[in-house]
């Protein structure tokens, strides 16, 4: 059997993919998934918070994943867990997956359009090279965050965080929700990489104090962790000599950053932005790879789970165009991020696919504050986005509508932080 | 008196200010939705929280089910709220919504999953 759409990730991306994908009109759709249920990292996330943008409520994780799960089966679309893919090969017209599990050995599964949906992986300690012993004791938050929630396990009782991205900050939460003392998070930065209100009820709800610019200079400890050295950082965030501080702990957290999981795609010679780790995408997510398409984390790390599922959404439709043969593959625009963005997503416009409007997505490179965030075509300002403040850890989410982009046949266009205009 | 606050009712996190009148009423600024100033009132008031935890689950695929208080509760009672869900086991199936404490501490209110969790 030859599929329509074949879904590469039962996480959130791929949930809200396969269900868009599959309302537009794509008959025969499937979705791997390597883990055993559908859900992927929101089954894990049992905090509330997620939905507001989406369902206008504040669901769990959990709760979030459910609503989606339940389209699937509602739409009879059908999903293969435990399942793990090995390789995605392009044969022109048909994508092959190579996939294997234990009820059906090796396989090969084709089908006209693909969506990338793997999501992201944590960054490890060998990744950040903290010095030091290799002790037990040392998770990264994402972890430890599956051991309790799902598996009924405490890694440990007296708890250190270094990175303060999102996942570190709920896990000082629920860690001291279980008993165990968090004695401080360190963040490498001068400002934190979470949301403002992960900081709020996270730590300052609980006395936890977060030191900003401070990283690990050693990990003491040859069996279990025993304890961790910190150190404040200069400007160039060089540990300064001197400040060093010992505090004796069991357990360490890492929430140092997230990878998108982007194996199968380079294998399968997908082009890479390097500023995201993500494939270059279009409007509607599709890569530089005819019929196949990415959304969510493993295109760019979301902060909301609600802006994955968005984008989601356009990747289903996308999907669904291409095996009609409705998707139009000439280039109108393509983004550059200038003074004080990071990156932007989509990389690429083609304005004929475009229905109302194109939100691009980025990140700012530094904290602004009263600054605004112009688009700009040529040396015409197109569009303005205020923010009282930009942040990177908080994704810009710059909506700009078809009949202003309409005006232009062509051309970059180029989002720059620029002073407000008085 | 004036209070410096973060929403957190959503990601937004709005900066706002609070102004205390005295009269058990306040003046709210900086936020750009109402649920901010009625966040703000509940934050000089009577401060709360949802809290989202685990109980044990038998017979399921996992050993653990996620749970939330149904409502949020008074932030003072967090830690008195978690000694008695830690104390609370559940049996497989269990679908989202279902109540799990009833009447916690005697607040009025419950702590139900979030998820739905078969027999296994």
């Amino acid at each position: 059997m030859i599929y329509d759409v074949v879904i590469l990730g039962g996480g959130p991306a791929g949930l809200a993919a396969a269900v868009e994908a599959k309302k537009e009109g794509a008959e025969n759709v499937l979705i791997l998934e390597r883990d055993r249920e559908l859900g992927g990292i929101l089954n894990q996330c049992i905090h509330n918070g997620f939905g507001l943008h989406t369902f206008n409520e504040e669901l769990t994780g959990p709760e979030y994943a459910e609503r989606y799960i339940k389209q699937v089966i509602e739409l009879k679309i059908p999903y293969l867990l435990d399942t793990m893919i090995l390789d995605m090969t392009d044969k022109g017209d048909l994508k092959s997956i190579h996939v294997i599990n234990e009820k059906d050995g090796y396989q090969i599964i084709e089908s006209k359009a693909v969506i990338l949906t793997m999501g992201c992986r944590e960054r490890t300690s060998g990744a950040i090279g903290i010095p030091g012993y290799r002790p037990s004791g040392v998770f990264t938050a994402g972890t430890a965050q599956r051991f309790i929630n799902m598996e009924g396990f405490m890694p440990g009782k007296e708890v250190v965080i270094l990175g303060s991205g999102d996942i570190g900050l709920i896990m000082a939460r629920r860690m001291t929700l279980e008993g165990a003392h968090v004695k401080a998070v360190c963040e490498l930065m001068p400002y934190s990489n979470g949301l403002v209100r992960n900081i709020v009820q996270c730590l300052d709800d609980y006395d936890i104090p977060l030191k900003l610019s401070h990283t690990i200079t050693f990990i003491h400890g040859k069996d279990r962790l025993e304890g961790v050295t910190l150190a404040k950082v200069d400007d160039k965030l060089k540990a300064i000599p001197g400040t060093e501080e010992y505090i004796s702990c069991d357990t360490l957290l890492l929430s140092v950053g997230l990878i998108p999981e982007n194996e199968i795609t380079r294998n399968a010679g997908v082009e890479i932005d390097k500023r995201t780790n993500g494939s270059i995408v279009g409007e509607l997510r599709q890569t530089s790879m005819p019929g196949v398409f990415a959304c969510g984390n493993v295109v760019h790390v979301h902060d909301l789970v609600d802006f994955v599922s968005e984008e989601a959404v356009l990747a289903g439709k996308g999907a669904a165009k291409y095996i009609k043969g409705e998707l139009d593959t000439n280039l109108t625009f393509t983004t550059i991020n200038g003074d004080g963005i990071g990156y932007v997503v989509p990389q690429q416009v083609s304005m004929n696919n475009v229905e109302d409007n194109v939100t691009f997505y980025m990140r700012v490179r530094q904290v602004f504050k009263d600054k605004v965030v112009n688009a700009y075509i040529g040396d015409t300002l197109i569009a303005t986005k205020k923010e009282k403040k930009l942040l990177p850890a908080e994704m810009v989410n710059f909506k700009i509508k078809k009949d202003i982009l309409s005006k232009y046949s062509a051309g970059e266009i180029r989002f720059v932080v620029e002073e407000a205009k008085k | 008196m004036k209070k410096e606050m973060t929403c957190i009712v959503c990601p937004i996190g709005c900066q706002m200010t609070v102004e205390d009148n005295g009269d058990g009423t306040f003046d709210v600024t900086g936020n750009t939705c109402k649920r901010g100033s009625k966040y703000a009132f509940n934050e000089m008031t009577n401060p709360t929280r949802v809290i989202p935890t685990t109980v044990i689950i038998h017979n399921a695929m996992l050993p653990r089910l996620p749970v939330k208080t149904a409502e949020p509760i008074p932030k003072g009672q967090i830690f008195k709220a978690m000694a008695v869900i830690n104390k609370v086991s559940v049996n497989a199936p269990i679908k989202t919504g279902d109540v799990v404490v009833k009447n916690l501490l005697g607040l009025g209110i419950d702590v139900v999953s979030t998820r739905t969790m078969e027999e296994y």
